[in-house]
């Protein structure tokens, strides 16, 4: 045989792959005095920003209750995936914690598309999912928990703060994609109610970084206030654009998503003083339980660890609201913990304020803060207490039709 | 009034950007026909280094102008003699290469930055043009982007090493035959187009976000006008930006910037069906 450099090569890898792949499947069989949970987000690839957050603080609520003696007595083990920012993984991945490793709870996914992926295969396969990412709203999916607000609880704090304090007629410009759709469909419905007018939607592709145009026309509008929805890095542009403009002291910003992607740490102080951003939650939130628990998470991944905004918090919130059902269930079956959890009983005070589990929608009522950025820190100066996740109330009541399973666009 | 310079000057600055994030992609895949698939990470790379730099107390001009490429012209040179030159006359295999390296720098960027860090903000203000705001460096930029421009022209028609340069993108076994060293010559090449691509990471990065995969942005529509533009490295570029650049933003406001990119792409179809060896295939076939 002839051993060229080539066939070495190959076969080295081949080994290696083997060899890598054996070792992600360890043949561990689930023993009975542990409760085996599942973490699935995004910790490389492209959402790796809010994948890893997620994985970190999910992880800390398992250590945290791990210390504190286990739920019912028994450790829980933490099994985390990574999809790598990729469908076909989320799929592979989901199927495996459900079938191979016979999690009791699958907490996962981050974009709307990757839980649309998992949730009818953790449905099928009757395995629990949590939900914990800001979101359009919409599930109703009896076996899909969700600790993320809906865009209805989402913005209407920013619509009721900027139609009254900033003024009555708004400019909205979002990312082109269903949530940002779904949200300027909602600051428009509130516009109403306000007495406002949202004089014009814009909708940009993920990739748009030229916001010359856009400047161009949102200055001719005239506005009183600019609502924002802009997602990811090439939207960053925007705000650089507009500050470069002089824009930032001229027509104020009020956003949903600012902050999300950390942006008021990577734009500086005088392109981001002045942004206000309405969030379930933000690190700075001034309540003891989130003072620990900020303490805490610096304590366990050092104080240069990622700032954590509404995403990635979702980690310890959803898997913290899980294990409220487990203790009242006194078991971790799916079943009962499920009836537990639906009871209407389960309410939780944590970092985020004061949450409880609605029955109705699987959603969580929960608190809201209107916050503004100063010198890359936020200081929330508003908060609305305890929204109702009704974002499809209208269609979804799971305690009158349990057996229903979809992903519902809120009329509007 | 104000709205017609207004929109003069959009239509320039969107002309100027997608010329910047050409310039070294024409003259490593118009010239050299390697397919960079880098190309977005050195702009990235070129953003980094005006940001880290900057940030360290350099003077925002010095990073821009002069690290940027200095830093990712070394990168591009330090890439060809690694991984490129192995690869010459083969284009999928490049293709595939440059793939590598693409996933590699933003590997080695996540590794040592993290996901994000704090940007640069545009140096030099802002003016009043009647009812508009705009931005002082944007006019800035225009401005510099045709000085590069004439700069590359100037250099490869008018200076010995262009003269060179582009003899052996034509003809390496006859440069070879006068006594000048190909793998040199495509070596300089490639890091001056790198050089290029990084000076374009530094001039946007005070205009646009700066992560380790931002490159993404940039990749496809590089390709797509240096493909219009064709094998005129210089000229194609800038009709094809013109053209691209000046749809892109009158539609843009006109219309939504969903139609706005989609009567770009449109445009490309139609000007590629036309002219498949792309604008300087068929006209000013001899310009560069």
């Amino acid at each position: 045989m002839k051993l060229s450099r080539r066939s070495v090569l190959k076969g080295a890898g081949a080994g290696l792959g083997t060899a890598f792949a054996a070792s992600l499947f360890p043949q561990v069989s689930k023993a009975d005095d542990e409760i085996v949970i599942a973490s699935l987000f995004d910790q490389s690839g492209g959402l790796d920003i809010y994948g890893t957050p997620m994985t970190m603080t999910c992880e800390l609520a398992v250590e945290e209750l791990n210390a504190a003696g286990g739920l019912n007595g028994k450790k829980i083990r933490l099994i985390k995936y990574d999809p790598q920012s990729n469908m076909q993984l989320y799929a592979q991945y989901a199927q495996e914690a459900a079938l191979k490793e016979k999690v009791d709870l699958v907490h996962g996914a981050i974009t709307s598309a990757s839980r649309e992926v998992i949730r009818p295969i953790l449905s099928r396969y009757k395995t629990m999912l949590w939900y914990s990412v800001i979101y359009e709203g919409g599930v109703c999916d009896i076996n899909n928990f969700v600790s993320g607000v809906g865009a209805q609880q989402w913005v209407k704090p920013a619509a009721e703060f900027g139609f009254k304090n900033r003024g009555k007629k708004a400019y909205y410009i979002g990312a082109d994609y269903n949530a940002p759709q779904i949200i300027g469909k909602w600051l428009e419905k509130f516009s109403g109610d306000l007495g406002g007018t949202v004089l014009q939607r814009d909708h940009f592709p993920l990739d748009v970084t030229e916001f010359g145009p856009a400047i161009a026309k949102i200055q001719e509008a005239k506005p009183d206030w600019l609502a924002t929805c802009l997602v990811g890095a090439a939207h960053m542009g925007f705000y650089r654009q507009w500050a470069a403009a002089g824009m930032l002291n001229k027509i104020p910003i009020v956003s949903s998503t600012f902050g999300v992607g950390n942006e008021h740490m990577q734009l500086t102080a005088e392109e981001s003083n002045g942004i206000v951003s309405a969030q379930p939650y933000f690190q700075e939130i001034e309540l003891p339980a989130n003072k620990a628990f900020v303490a805490r998470y610096h304590a366990r991944y050092g104080s240069d660890a990622p700032y954590l905004n509404s995403v990635g918090i979702g980690g310890y919130l959803g898997t913290m609201l899980w294990a409220e059902g487990v203790k009242k269930a006194g078991t971790h079956e799916r079943g009962p913990v499920m009836d537990a959890l639906r009871s209407g009983d389960i309410a939780w005070d944590g970092p985020a304020g004061h949450m409880v589990v609605d029955p109705v929608t699987n959603h969580v009522i929960q608190d809201m803060h209107v916050a503004e950025v100063q010198n890359q820190t936020w200081n929330i100066f508003k908060s609305y207490s305890q929204l109702y996740p009704g974002d499809v109330i209208d269609r979804c009541d799971l305690t009158k039709t349990p057996d229903m399973n979809a992903h519902l666009e809120p009329i509007l | 009034m104000d709205t017609v310079a207004l929109l003069i000057i959009e239509v320039l600055n969107g002309i100027s950007s997608l010329a910047l994030t050409c310039a070294g992609l024409a003259i490593i895949f118009g010239m050299m026909r390697v397919i960079n698939f880098a190309h977005g990470e050195f702009m990235m790379l070129g953003g980094y280094t005006t940001v880290v730099a900057t940030n360290a107390g350099v003077n925002i001009w010095i990073s821009m102008l002069i690290l940027s490429p200095l830093v990712v012209g070394i990168i591009g040179i330090l890439s060809e003699r690694l991984i490129i030159r192995f690869f010459y006359g083969r284009m999928v295999d490049t293709l595939i290469a440059t793939w590598g390296l693409s996933l590699l720098l933003i590997g080695i960027v996540t590794a040592i930055f993290g996901n994000y860090i704090t940007g640069v903000s545009a140096p030099l203000g802002n003016f009043a043009l009647g009812q508009y705001q705009l931005s002082v460096y944007r006019l800035v930029l225009i401005g510099l982007v045709a000085l590069l421009f004439v700069g590359i022209y100037l250099v490869f028609t008018r200076t010995r090493l262009g003269l060179i340069a582009r003899g052996t993108m034509q003809n390496p076994n006859q440069a070879a035959a006068l006594g000048i060293s190909p793998p040199r010559v495509y070596m300089v090449t490639f890091g001056i187009g790198a050089a290029l691509t990084g000076l374009a990471g530094g001039l946007l990065a005070p205009i646009s976000q700066i992560i380790p995969t931002v490159g993404f942005t940039y990749v496809a529509q590089a390709f797509i006008t240096v493909i219009t533009g064709g094998t005129g490295a210089v000229t194609g570029t800038i009709i094809a930006s013109g053209i691209f650049g000046t749809v892109r933003q009158l539609v843009t406001y006109e219309t939504t910037p969903i139609i706005g990119g989609v009567v770009l792409l449109i445009v490309a179809v139609v000007v590629l069906r036309l002219l498949p060896q792309g604008i300087t295939g068929k006209i000013f076939r001899r310009s560069l």
